[in-house]
């Protein structure tokens, strides 16, 4: 059969501060955790880097952890551990049934988190979730040690991304819901399993007796990068449930979908528009 | 419960017996063609056009590449004649002088290793002075620029069938004529492993030869192309294992073995030339898109059918392949399974400047149907009538006459469809669009709908093309084992399997103590290409006599006719003893390729699909919940291999129906062209499946089978779009029906629409 070649040289680090040595010694070695996305990059001549740089070893990038209001999420775990863990269940539902939808149950196993925000496609089906769930990540590096960027201010331009040629996404944490939070997740995908996304939601609406006080509406799949919606989030709050559908006719100012393989521009303006107000529709009061 | 004609299974013969190949399938030990390496083997890849027309004005390697001994083969490099021989000489081997479409094989090259191979040939150097092209099909016939013969037709028919003019001039009272177009974009086969050809060159006799083993469907297509090619016949053609093949390994594997051979031919080496996925989407054939146009007279309280006027116009590409065959199929097969007196029928196969369309599953019949059943729902629609109604006062029944003047018999379409209907009553599976993760849970508005149709499908070639071919079988006793000797491969369909079932029936033995031989054109006799639903009906009932010659043969020479272990007991010599048999005609059909009158098939299948679906009504996306098939098989040799086969293509046809669609870029090369984003269905895709195996047995066939490769794939398209139209009121009559063509037809509203 054949095989996917690579003949660099391979780094393996154990430890973090090893591997984050590693990466400031060595800016042109390609990270490379579950692979999911890399080696299809690899096997369509998308990239050839001279060296890798394994950070699979790194065990302690890998475990969800609670503690009072936050969940941390080692940027190495991968989509079936966070599906699985009883945490992420209660404290982050949309981000469980979206990591439920990416590729099948093999990528699953195997591509995690931390890559899935890095690789930085505007189709990764979990960003839009930790757009709307206040999602801030931690940065590492062995000059400047720890940094932390909040998601909305971390994917810049298309496949550009708030993170210098020396630091590495260690863990990603996120708030617990506030009371009144309702939280959504959409994926309109090609098909039901091995799908790439045509629209991708992931919404928080805050209710305080009735009203919205906080919204957040994220899309993937609809402009160069994963995007927050602004006028339709300003549009949310201050409204009362019940009321709240006609917000969605604002998508179309926020979003700027283009036409690609996989769906078309007035589709994907459509059908983001429709699946937010069908759910604004079930909120009630 | 009506009673559904089945036969009694015999002793190996209605035995769901595992199949031959499986074990080592499932375990890996089955070596397809990119699993052998032979020892000093060279790597090939291929110098493909970026432009859909143009004169080759310079082809050379990149210097670098030169200097390190890549190895360059070109036109010029050809023994023989720069053919492809098929149907006709138009197909070049390698485009000398003129590229015709996008990705067309210009030269080859040759390397120690696959990468290296592969980046030569992408950094190749060819200068092109650009050509006008023609990319639609309706632009390009008689067009002044020409791509085939005088008129850029590659076929041309018209089937007349009683007197439509006159009814369509003068219209009785109490009739309406109704009209409709029907469209269908590209399919691509999708087999398992793309293509790929090994060429080692060797010794036999004393002489220099050579063996191509790969990936394929019909040994002697390419034994025969490689024959005027190369200017000889020392060499071999050996299937490899096979992941499907739906068509995609039938003509297509002679250009690629054509290619190993001449690397191989210039190096003296084995050269293995593999394709990768996104070259093989790119460059091989696919289903050929149609347009057809369609206007009937039907009396206006029932739909019957007074006269038919049909029109397809079918895409054929490049160059001609086997699109004369579709053209053929489709006409044949264009009213559908349904009785019209008056009917005109006309296909015409247009030359276009894209990658050549070709074999695949159902050769036109999709196509022709899908028209046929829209059509009928139009019908049914436009006089405010049942759509199952109209398709029962009109299908077929016993002592009916075809367009062609076929009188049917054994016409099993309205057991079928009563057979599956009584099944579809079964109360449906729990909804799972809301409640899958990303399904959007209560806030998805979604409709259920269900829908039906009706195909026939004719098994074996058209008309007399099988008396013509004269397909070989042979049967050898070899010690107390019994092997079989058949060019008909096994791409996934059973070969293996039900060869020796039909063998160890006829002999009476046990069916460990048959198998079939290699698929080896130096052991086995030509027996016609693995096709148009041909194999186990027409190859399978030469084998069953050829074992019957067998039984004879050893009853003259132990001077008894018994139990074959007995006469085996009785035989004295050890000598391995082999019969060949033929495909005779019994004079019985009588067919006029001229005027396409006369029986145009020795037998037709049948076959009911209905599909239950749920369409979410604000991104138009599809869940496919159940499919229902009834199928007249004539009689299952292997009831489990039969009913995976009728699944298999019917889950292919709900792939043509929702998803799977070629995106174009601008010199109309697939832009799509990885598995990412050429959507089949996946097993998650997959609705339950009821498969109802109707017998009703074909005296021409072995043990009464019929052909069925096919004819799953005919029609489960036309049943998702009565359901889509039943759930939602949108009309669709262009495939495939995307969520984007869905979403348009519902924003359009419960009216005719053209999305």
């Amino acid at each position: 059969m054949t095989l996917i070649v690579s003949e660099s040289p391979v780094l393996d680090p154990r430890t973090l501060a090893e591997a984050l040595q590693l990466r400031a010694a060595h800016p042109e070695a390609m990270p490379l955790a579950g692979g999911t996305d890399v080696m299809v990059y690899l096997e369509a001549g998308v990239i050839d880097p001279p060296r890798w740089l394994n950070l699979w070893r790194l065990n302690a990038l890998r475990g969800l952890s609670r503690s009072g209001d936050t969940l941390r999420i080692g940027a190495l775990a991968t989509h079936t551990d966070i599906g699985r863990n009883a945490d992420a269940q209660t404290l982050a539902p949309a981000l469980v049934e979206a990591c439920r939808t990416v590729g099948a149950a093999q990528i699953q196993n195997r591509g995690t988190l931390g890559g899935n925000i890095v690789n930085a496609s505007p189709a990764g089906d979990t960003l839009p979730v930790l757009l709307a769930l206040d999602a801030v990540f931690e940065l590492h590096s062995a000059a400047r040690g720890e940094r932390r960027v909040p998601a909305a201010a971390f994917w810049q331009a298309y496949r550009k991304m708030d993170l210098a040629s020396d630091e590495l996404l260690v863990a990603v944490h996120l708030p617990a819901p506030g009371a009144g939070d309702h939280t959504h997740y959409r994926k309109v995908g090609t098909r039901l399993a091995q799908a790439i996304s045509k629209v991708v939601l992931g919404a928080r609406v805050r209710l305080d007796a009735g009203v919205v006080t906080e919204a957040r509406v994220a899309y993937g799949s609809v402009a160069a990068t994963p995007v927050r919606c602004p006028k339709t989030e300003a549009a949310l709050v201050g409204r009362r449930a019940g009321d709240l559908a006609a917000a969605a006719d604002l998508v179309a100012q926020d979003i700027r979908p283009i036409d690609d393989v996989r769906s078309t521009a007035e589709y994907r303006r459509d059908v983001a528009a429709r699946v937010l107000r069908g759910w604004l529709g079930t909120l009630t009061a | 419960m009506s009673q559904i004609p089945t036969l009694t299974p015999l002793s190996v013969v209605g035995q769901g017996l595992v199949r031959a190949d499986g074990h080592a399938k499932v375990t890996g030990a089955a070596l397809y063609v990119d699993d052998v390496r032979p020892e000093g083997c060279l790597h090939g890849a291929t110098v493909r056009s970026t432009v859909a027309h143009a004169r080759v004005t310079r082809i050379a390697l990149h210097p670098e590449d030169a200097a390190a001994g890549v190895v360059l083969v070109t036109a010029d490099d050809i023994p023989g004649e720069n053919v492809v021989a098929l149907m006709t000489d138009d197909q070049p081997a390698l485009a000398s002088t003129y590229v015709k479409h996008v990705a067309e094989a210009v030269a080859l090259v040759a390397a120690p290793n696959r990468e290296q191979a592969l980046h030569a040939a992408a950094r190749a150097i060819v200068e092109y002075e650009t050509l006008p092209a023609l990319f639609d099909a309706e632009t390009a016939r008689g067009n002044a620029i020409r791509i085939f013969g005088e008129d850029n037709l590659y076929a041309h028919i018209t089937i007349t069938h009683g007197d439509p003019a006159s009814l369509f001039a003068a219209p009785p009272p109490g009739t309406r004529v109704i009209e409709g177009v029907y469209r269908c974009g590209h399919q691509e086969q999708l087999y398992i492993e793309p293509q790929g050809m090994i060429a080692t060159p060797g010794m036999v006799d004393g002489r220099p030869s050579l063996t191509l083993f790969g990936s394929m469907q019909c040994p002697f297509y390419i034994h025969k192309a490689l024959k005027r090619v190369l200017g000889h016949t020392d060499f071999n053609v050996v299937q490899a294992v096979t992941g499907g093949g739906f068509g995609g390994k039938e003509e297509y594997p002679s250009l690629v073995a054509i290619h190993a051979a001449l690397l191989s031919l210039k190096t003296g080496r084995p050269v293995k030339l593999i394709y990768r996925r996104d070259e093989d989407l790119r460059a091989t054939t696919k289903r050929h898109p149609m347009r057809g146009r369609y206007r009937s007279l039907v009396d206006e309280k029932t739909g019957r059918l007074l006269a038919c006027d049909a029109e397809l116009l079918f895409d054929g590409g490049a160059y001609n392949t086997l699109s004369p065959v579709v053209n053929s199929r489709g006409v044949i097969h264009a009213i559908g399974p349904y009785r019209c007196d008056n009917v005109r029928s006309e296909a015409l196969m247009v030359a276009t400047h894209t990658p050549p369309n070709g074999a695949f599953r159902g050769f036109g019949a999709p196509q022709a149907m899908w028209a046929a059943e829209r059509h009928m729902d139009r019908i049914a629609r436009t006089l405010g009538l049942d759509p199952i109604a109209v398709r029962r006062e009109n299908l077929y029944r016993d002592g009916d006459v075809t367009p062609t003047g076929q009188t049917l018999k054994d016409v099993g379409v309205g057991i079928v469809l009563e057979a599956a209907l009584e099944r579809a009553e079964k109360p449906l599976p729990a909804s799972q669009s809301q409640t899958r993760p990303g399904g959007g849970g209560a806030a998805a508005r979604v409709a259920q709908g269900r829908g039906l149709a009706l195909a026939w499908h004719g098994c074996g070639f058209t008309g007399n093309g099988e008396a013509a071919l004269k397909g070989k079988a042979a049967v050898a006793l070899e010690g107390r084992d019994v092997v079989v000797y058949v060019a008909s491969t096994d791409i996934g369909q059973g070969v293996e399997t039900i060869f020796p079932q039909i063998v160890a029936e006829t002999l009476g033995i046990a069916v460990e103590r048959v198998r079939n031989a290699p698929h080896d054109t130096a052991l086995v006799p030509d027996s016609g290409p693995t096709v148009a639903s041909r194999t186990t009906m027409v190859v399978g009932g030469v084998a069953e006599k050829a074992a019957r010659q067998l039984r004879a043969a050893l009853a003259a020479e132990v001077g008894f006719e018994g139990d074959f272990d007995a006469m085996l007991a009785a035989r004295k010599s050890v000598a391995s003893l082999r019969v060949q048999a033929e495909y005779t005609d019994d004079g019985s059909l009588v067919w006029d390729p001229k005027t396409y009158q006369g029986d145009a098939y020795p037998a037709f299948g049948w076959c009911c699909v209905i599909v239950d679906l749920e369409v979410d009504l604000d991104t138009g996306e599809v869940t496919h919940r159940r499919l229902v098939q009834a199928t007249d098989v004539g009689r299952a040799i292997n009831p489990v291999l039969c009913s995976g086969q009728l699944e298999g293509g019917a889950l292919q046809a709900l792939g043509y129906a929702t998803s799977e669609e070629l995106v174009l870029d601008a010199q109309h090369g697939m832009r799509n062209n990885r598995l990412t984003n050429y959507i089949v269905p996946t097993t998650l895709d997959a609705p339950e499946m009821e498969t109802i195996l109707v017998e009703i047995p074909f005296a021409g066939g072995p043990f009464g089978a019929k052909g069925i490769g096919e004819i799953p794939h005919d029609v489960p398209h036309a049943a998702v779009a009565q359901a889509l139209e039943q759930a939602t009121g949108a009309v669709l009559e262009r495939l495939p029906m995307t969520p984007e063509r869905i979403v348009a037809a519902l924003a359009a509203g419960p009216t005719e629409t053209q999305a």
